[in-house]
C-alpha cells in the first residue's frame, strides 16, 4: 500500500476554490428562491397562474427504471392538463437515486424552487423520509408507487410514526396486495402447494410476503417452500429448484418483473412448469426488450393497469408516453400510476377551486379535504380510485392472465 | 440428485466468475491495480453483443466478435486516458480513478441504452439436456460457459509462459524496474494487459448475460465484486488460481443457498472468503511473498 | 502572527484545521439562522457533518495506519441502527432531545467499536490488498445480517429475531427495526450544532492520537512494519487500536446520520457508501485530515449543485472525479503547476531562492 506523498496541496487549493465557489452559489441561490429548476424554462416567471408540481424518483442508479417511468408518466399528464387549458401545471422532476438522503436533498431543492404539490416519491424507502419532511412543511403529497404503509404513517408503525395526513397513495398498499393475492388464490382454487420466492432486501417484496403468509395460513393454503434473493442477484437455480423439489403447483412471486423474468427463464431451463402468480410489480414483463413472451404464458397477476388494453385513454397514453420517453417501450404500471396522480390532483384542484396563488399550507389543507371527501373519486388508467383518511387508495385490482403474449381477464372478478 | 444439480449450477455460476476473475487477476498481476471498472466493461460487452444481435441483426458469432473488439478498444482507450497518466501515482489514486471510470461507464450506459432492462437472448440456442427422468437438467449454456472458461485458462497460461509478450508480462509483474532494464517496454506491456483483460470481460459479459438473461447498466457491478473475491481466494495474480477461485466461489454460493438458506447466502460466501484468507493469507495458489527488510 | 510562525508545523496545522472547522460552522450557522441560505443547503448541513466525521475516522485507518479499509460503511450502520434502537427505547425515559442523542451516540459508538474489535482481530493478520478485500467482505456480511435483523420493543423489554417480525412475539409495543424495511418513524434528533460538536470531538480524538506516543507508533508501523517490529513495537496492537477507534468514531457518525432521517434501511450502508468515504480520504490526501474534511464537504455538495444539468449529473460527477485524480497525481501536470507557482512567488519576492518544486508521490510498495 502506498501512503506517501500525495501532492495534496494542489487538491486542497483547488477544492478550496471550488468550495468557495459552491458556497457563494449556495448563497446566491437563496436570494431568489427560484433558480435550480431543471425542466422548464422560465421557472419563476410563470408562478402567477401556474401550479408548481414537484416530482421525485430515481432516474439514475439501479432503480432508474421505476423513476424514469413515473417521470415520463407524470409529464404526459401535465402536458394533457395544460393542453386542456383549465389549469396550468409546471412539473420539475428531481433524481433521488433511490436513497433517503438524496431524496430529502431533492425535496429541499424542489422547495427552493417553490414547489406547491409533490408527486412522489417513486420508491418506498426514500418516500418515508420525504413524507415526514413534507408533513412538517405542509406540502400535499401523492405518491404513485411507494406502496408501504410506512409511507402514510399510522398508530402501529415504526418507533414514532404517526399518520402523516398530507400523504396519499395511488397504488395499493403492500399488505393489501398480500392479502388480496392469498384470497384470490384460495377463492379461485389456483393451487394447493405454494412456493414463494421473494426479495428479502426489498421493503415492497417483504411487505407483501409477510401479509400473504398470514392470510394464506388463515385460509388454509399450504406453503411448501419459501426462498429469498437479494438485489442484483441473477442466479435463481436454487430457488426454482427448491420449489420444484417440493412439488409446488403454484409459485407466488411478490417481486418486480426484472427478477421475475429470470425466474421464468430458469424454470424453463429446469423443465418446471407450475402456475406463476404475481402482483402489480410483475406488470411490465411483456415489455422487456428481447423478452421471450412464451415464457410468460399462463402467468397470473393482480394489477390495476394493463398497457395493452384497448380503451381510448390507455391507447392515447401509450402513444404520448412513447413520445415523451423517446423509447419504444410500453408504459408500465408505474407510469400509469404517476399519470393518474397528476390527473387526480388536477381534478381535485378543479373541483375544490384551488388557486395557484394560495399559500402552500392552505393548498395542502384544501387538497386533503378534497381527497378525503366522500364524494371525491377519480377514474383513470388504473381504475376508479377514492381515498380514505388513512391515505390508502380504494380501487379494484384486476386478476389477469397472460395468454398469447397479452393480458386476458381472469374469470370471476374478485372485489376486495 | 439435488446435490448433483446444485453442483452443476455451482460450476456454471463459478465459471462465469472465473472468466471475470481471470481478467481481474491479469490486470492486478501486472499493473498492480484493483480495476473496479472491470465489472462495467462486462456490462458494456453484454450491451454490444445485444445490439449486434437484436438491433443490427448480426449472426451470433459476429455479434460476439463485435463485442470483444469493442471492449478491447474501450479497454485501450480507458487505459490510455485514465490510467496511463497515473503510472507513477500511488495505487490508491489509481483505485479511485478506476471507481470514477466505473461510474462513468454505468452512467453512460444509462444515457445511451436507458434504464429499462434488456432481455438477452442466449448465444447457444439448444434445448436443455434432461437426465434421469428430468430430475437432472443441464442447460447447454452451462456447458459452453464451463468449457470456455477452461479454454481461456489454458490459453492464458500458455500465452504467459510461451510467448515473448507473455514473458514480458511476467517480467513486469515480478519487477518493473528490472524488466525495463532488460529492454521490455513496460508501458506497452501494461496497455496490452488491459486490452486482453477487456477482451476477456466482453466474453464474460456475453456468457453472463446468456446464463442470466437480463441486462442493465448495473449488471456488471455485483459479479465484478464477487469475481474480485474469487481472484483473491485463488491467489490474486495467479491464472489457475483465479479459475479455481471462481469455480469454488460459485459452488459455495449455490451450496450455501441450497443447504443453509437463501437469506444469509451472501454472508456465508464472504465468511468463507475470510476464513480461507486467514488460513492461507496469499490465497489458494498465490505465492507467499516474504518481506525484505 | 509571530507566535503562529514559531510553533511547530504540526501544531500550526492542527490550529488551522480547528480554526477552519469553527469558522465554517460559525458562518453556516449565522447564514442559516438569518435564513439567507436555501433549504437545500440547510438540509445538507447534518449529512455533511456526518460525512466529515466519517472522512476523519477513515483517515485514521487509511492515511495514518496505512490499511486500505473497504468496509467503513459497515461500522457506520452498526452505529446507526444501535443508536436508533437506543433512542427509541429511551423515548419516554429521556425527554431531552440532545441528551437522548448523546446517550444513543455513546452506545452506538461503543457497539461499532466492539464490531471493529471483532472484525479487527482477524483482519489485522493480513496486509495490503488482502486486508482490503476482507474488510469489504465484513462490510457485506454486516449488511446481510442487518437485512435479517428484527428488533422490537414492548413493555417486557427488547425482542430480537433473525427470522421475521412475527417471530418477535411482541405484545403491543413497536417494531423498531423491520429487517430489510429498516427503521421507520425515527425521531429526528440530529442537529447541525450537534453534528459540529461531533466533528470537533472526532478531530480532537484523532489529532491527539496522531500526536501521541501511540500515534507515532502507528505511523512507524505504516512506514516500515519490519523496522517498527524490530524496535519492539507490537505492530498488531497499534494497528488494531487505530482500527477500533476509527470504527467507534464511524459508529457515532452513523448515529448522527441515522437520526437525521425518519427512515433508514441497511441497504444504504453498502459497498458504494464505503467507497464514497474512501474517495473523500484519497481526494483530500491520505493522512491529511484537513484535506479529507474539505473533500467530504465539496463532494457532498457537488452532486446537489449539478442538479441543473439533469440526466447528465452523475456522468459529470464521474468526469470531475477522474479529472481531479488525474490533475492532482499526474507528474507532468504537477511539474508545470510547480513551475507556475515558482514564477508567481519569484515575482512577489525576487530574493527568494529557487526552491526545488515538490515531486509527486513515488510509487514504492
Amino acid at each position: 500500500m502506498i501512503l506517501n506523498d500525495f501532492s495534496r496541496r494542489t487538491f486542497i487549493k483547488l477544492s478550496g476554490v471550488a468550495a468557495a465557489g459552491l458556497g457563494l452559489s449556495a448563497c446566491g441561490n437563496s436570494g431568489s428562491a427560484s433558480s435550480g429548476s431543471t425542466e422548464s424554462a422560465g421557472g419563476a416567471a410563470a408562478s402567477g397562474d401556474t401550479f408548481k408540481v414537484g416530482g421525485i424518483g430515481p432516474v439514475t442508479g439501479p432503480a432508474a427504471i421505476y423513476g424514469s417511468a413515473t417521470k415520463y408518466g407524470a409529464q404526459v399528464a401535465v402536458d394533457e392538463v395544460n393542453a386542456a387549458g383549465k389549469i396550468k401545471l409546471e412539473l420539475n422532476w428531481q433524481d433521488d437515486e433511490h436513497d433517503a438522503e438524496k431524496s430529502v436533498n431533492a425535496y429541499n431543492n424542489l422547495k427552493d424552487w417553490g414547489m406547491q404539490i409533490l408527486v412522489g416519491t417513486t420508491t418506498t424507502t426514500p418516500c418515508v423520509a420525504v413524507s415526514t419532511e413534507s408533513n412538517a412543511d405542509r406540502i400535499f403529497e401523492l405518491t404513485p408507487s411507494a406502496s408501504s404503509v410506512n409511507v402514510l404513517g399510522g398508530e402501529d408503525i415504526g418507533a414514532d410514526n404517526p399518520r402523516k395526513d398530507n400523504v396519499f397513495q395511488m397504488c395499493f398498499t403492500d399488505p393489501n396486495q398480500g392479502t388480496a393475492s392469498a384470497q384470490y388464490i384460495s377463492q379461485q382454487k389456483l393451487g394447493t402447494n405454494i412456493a414463494i420466492i421473494y426479495n428479502n432486501a426489498d421493503a415492497y417484496s417483504t411487505g407483501i410476503y409477510q401479509k400473504f403468509v398470514d392470510e394464506a395460513g388463515a385460509l388454509g393454503l399450504k406453503i411448501v417452500s419459501t426462498t429469498t434473493f437479494t438485489d442484483d442477484q441473477t442466479d435463481f437455480s436454487v430457488q426454482v429448484g427448491e420449489a420444484k423439489k417440493n412439488k409446488a403447483d403454484l409459485v407466488f412471486l411478490p417481486i418486480y418483473y426484472t427478477p421475475a423474468s429470470l425466474i421464468l427463464s430458469e424454470a424453463k431451463k429446469q423443465d418446471y412448469a407450475p402456475k406463476f402468480f404475481g402482483v402489480d410489480g410483475m406488470d411490465g414483463i411483456l415489455d422487456l426488450e428481447g423478452f421471450d413472451k412464451s415464457l410468460a404464458e399462463g402467468v397470473m397477476l393482480l394489477t390495476p393497469f394493463v398497457a395493452t388494453a384497448t380503451d381510448e385513454a390507455t391507447q392515447s397514453f401509450d402513444e404520448a408516453y412513447k413520445k415523451a420517453s423517446g423509447a419504444d417501450a410500453n408504459p408500465n404500471q408505474f407510469a400509469a400510476d404517476a399519470y393518474d396522480c397528476v390527473k387526480a390532483i388536477a381534478k381535485a384542484i378543479e373541483e375544490a377551486k384551488i388557486e395557484p396563488s394560495m399559500a402552500t399550507p392552505d393548498m395542502c389543507d384544501a387538497l386533503i379535504k378534497q381527497f378525503t371527501d366522500a364524494s371525491f373519486s377519480y377514474e383513470g388508467l388504473t381504475g376508479k380510485s377514492s381515498w380514505s383518511t388513512t391515505g390508502e387508495v380504494t380501487k379494484t385490482p384486476k386478476g389477469m392472465v397472460i395468454e398469447n403474449g397479452i393480458y386476458m381477464p381472469l374469470d370471476k372478478e374478485e372485489t376486495k | 440428485m439435488g446435490f448433483l444439480s446444485n453442483l452443476i449450477n455451482g460450476i456454471s455460476l463459478g465459471s462465469v466468475y472465473a472468466i471475470i476473475a481471470l481478467g481481474y487477476t491479469m490486470v492486478y498481476g501486472i499493473a498492480k491495480m484493483l480495476n473496479f471498472a472491470h465489472g462495467d466493461v462486462i456490462m458494456v460487452g453484454g450491451y454490444l453483443c445485444f445490439i449486434g444481435m437484436s438491433s443490427l441483426g448480426l449472426p451470433t458469432v459476429v455479434a460476439v466478435l463485435l463485442s470483444i473488439v469493442g471492449c478491447t478498444c474501450l479497454g485501450i482507450v480507458v487505459e490510455r486516458l485514465a490510467y496511463k497518466p497515473l503510472r507513477e501515482a500511488p495505487s490508491l489514486a489509481v483505485l479511485i480513478t478506476a471507481i470514477g471510470v466505473s461510474y462513468f461507464l454505468q452512467n453512460s450506459a444509462l444515457l445511451i441504452w436507458g434504464a429499462d432492462p434488456k432481455v438477452f437472448k442466449s448465444i447457444v440456442d439448444l434445448p436443455s439436456i434432461s437426465l434421469f427422468d428430468g430430475q437432472l437438467v443441464i442447460g447447454p449454456i452451462n456447458l459452453v460457459t464451463a468449457l470456455t472458461c477452461l479454454v481461456i485458462m489454458v490459453c492464458l497460461t500458455l500465452f504467459t509462459s510461451r510467448t515473448k509478450m507473455g514473458k514480458a508480462m511476467r517480467a513486469c509483474s515480478e519487477d518493473k524496474g528490472a524488466a525495463q532494464l532488460m529492454g521490455i517496454n513496460v508501458n506497452t506491456t501494461i496497455s496490452m494487459v488491459f486490452a486482453i483483460g477487456s477482451g476477456l470481460a466482453a466474453i464474460a459479459g456475453v456468457l453472463l448475460c446468456s446464463t442470466y438473461p437480463t441486462l442493465m447498466p448495473t449488471t456488471g457491478a455485483l459479479p465484478g465484486i464477487k469475481a474480485f473475491t474469487a481472484a483473491v481466494i485463488g491467489g490474486i495474480g495467479s491464472i489457475p488460481g483465479a479459475a479455481l477461485g471462481g469455480v469454488l466461489l460459485g459452488i459455495i454460493e449455490i451450496f450455501a443457498k441450497a443447504y443453509i438458506g437463501t437469506q444469509l447466502a451472501d454472508a456465508i460466501v464472504f465468511g468463507v472468503l475470510i476464513v480461507m484468507l486467514l488460513i492461507r493469507p496469499a490465497g489458494l495458489l498465490g505465492k507467499e511473498i516474504h518481506e525484505k527488510v | 502572527m509571530e507566535q503562529l510562525k514559531k510553533m511547530s508545523a504540526s501544531t500550526r496545522s492542527t490550529i488551522i484545521t480547528y480554526g477552519m472547522v469553527i469558522v465554517l460552522f460559525a458562518v453556516m450557522q449565522a447564514l442559516s439562522s438569518a435564513k439567507v441560505i436555501s433549504s437545500s443547503t440547510t438540509g445538507l448541513l447534518v449529512p455533511i457533518t456526518a460525512y466529515v466525521c466519517l472522512s476523519i475516522s477513515l483517515n485514521l485507518v487509511v492515511g495514518i495506519s496505512g490499511e486500505l479499509s473497504l468496509g467503513h460503511a459497515g461500522f457506520m450502520s452498526v452505529g446507526a441502527f444501535t443508536g436508533i434502537v437506543v433512542a427509541s427505547m429511551l423515548a419516554d425515559t429521556i425527554t431531552l432531545g440532545w441528551a437522548r442523542l448523546l446517550v444513543s451516540m455513546l452506545i452506538g459508538g461503543m457497539f461499532a467499536g466492539l464490531a471493529g474489535f471483532l472484525v479487527g482481530v482477524p483482519v489485522m493478520r493480513l496486509h495490503g490488498d488482502y486486508l482490503a478485500i476482507v474488510t469489504l467482505a465484513f462490510g457485506e456480511i454486516i449488511k446481510n445480517l442487518l437485512n435479517n435483523l428484527y428488533v422490537g420493543f414492548d413493555a417486557k423489554g427488547l425482542h430480537l429475531s433473525m427470522k421475521s417480525a412475527q417471530a418477535l412475539g411482541m405484545e403491543g409495543g413497536k417494531i423498531i427495526i423491520n429487517g430489510p424495511q429498516g427503521a421507520v418513524g425515527i425521531s429526528k434528533l440530529s442537529t447541525f450544532l450537534f453534528g459540529f460538536l461531533l466533528v470537533l470531538f472526532t478531530l480532537t480524538v484523532v489529532l491527539n492520537l496522531i500526536n501521541s506516543r501511540t500515534g507515532r507508533a502507528i505511523m512507524a508501523v505504516r512506514d516500515n512494519r519490519i523496522a517498527a517490529e524490530s524496535v519492539g513495537i507490537n505492530t498488531t496492537k497499534y494497528r488494531l487500536i487505530a482500527f477500533v477507534v476509527s470504527a467507534a468514531l464511524a459508529g457515532m457518525a452513523g448515529v448522527l446520520y441515522g437520526l437525521n432521517f425518519s427512515s433508514i434501511v441497511p441497504k444504504k450502508f453498502d459497498f458504494n457508501t464505503s467507497i464514497l468515504i474512501l474517495v473523500f480520504v484519497v481526494l483530500g490526501g491520505m493522512g491529511n485530515i484537513r484535506g479529507g474534511i474539505i473533500a467530504a464537504i465539496v463532494l457532498t455538495i457537488l452532486p446537489e449543485k449539478l442538479r441543473f444539468i439533469g440526466d447528465f449529473r452523475m456522468l459529470m460527477y464521474a468526469i470531475v472525479l477522474i479529472s481531479v485524480m488525474l490533475v492532482t497525481n499526474n507528474k507532468t501536470f504537477q511539474t508545470k503547476l510547480g513551475m507556475l507557482r515558482e514564477r508567481i512567488r519569484r515575482r512577489k519576492d525576487p530574493d527568494l531562492d529557487l526552491v526545488a518544486s515538490r515531486a509527486g508521490g513515488d510509487g514504492n510498495e
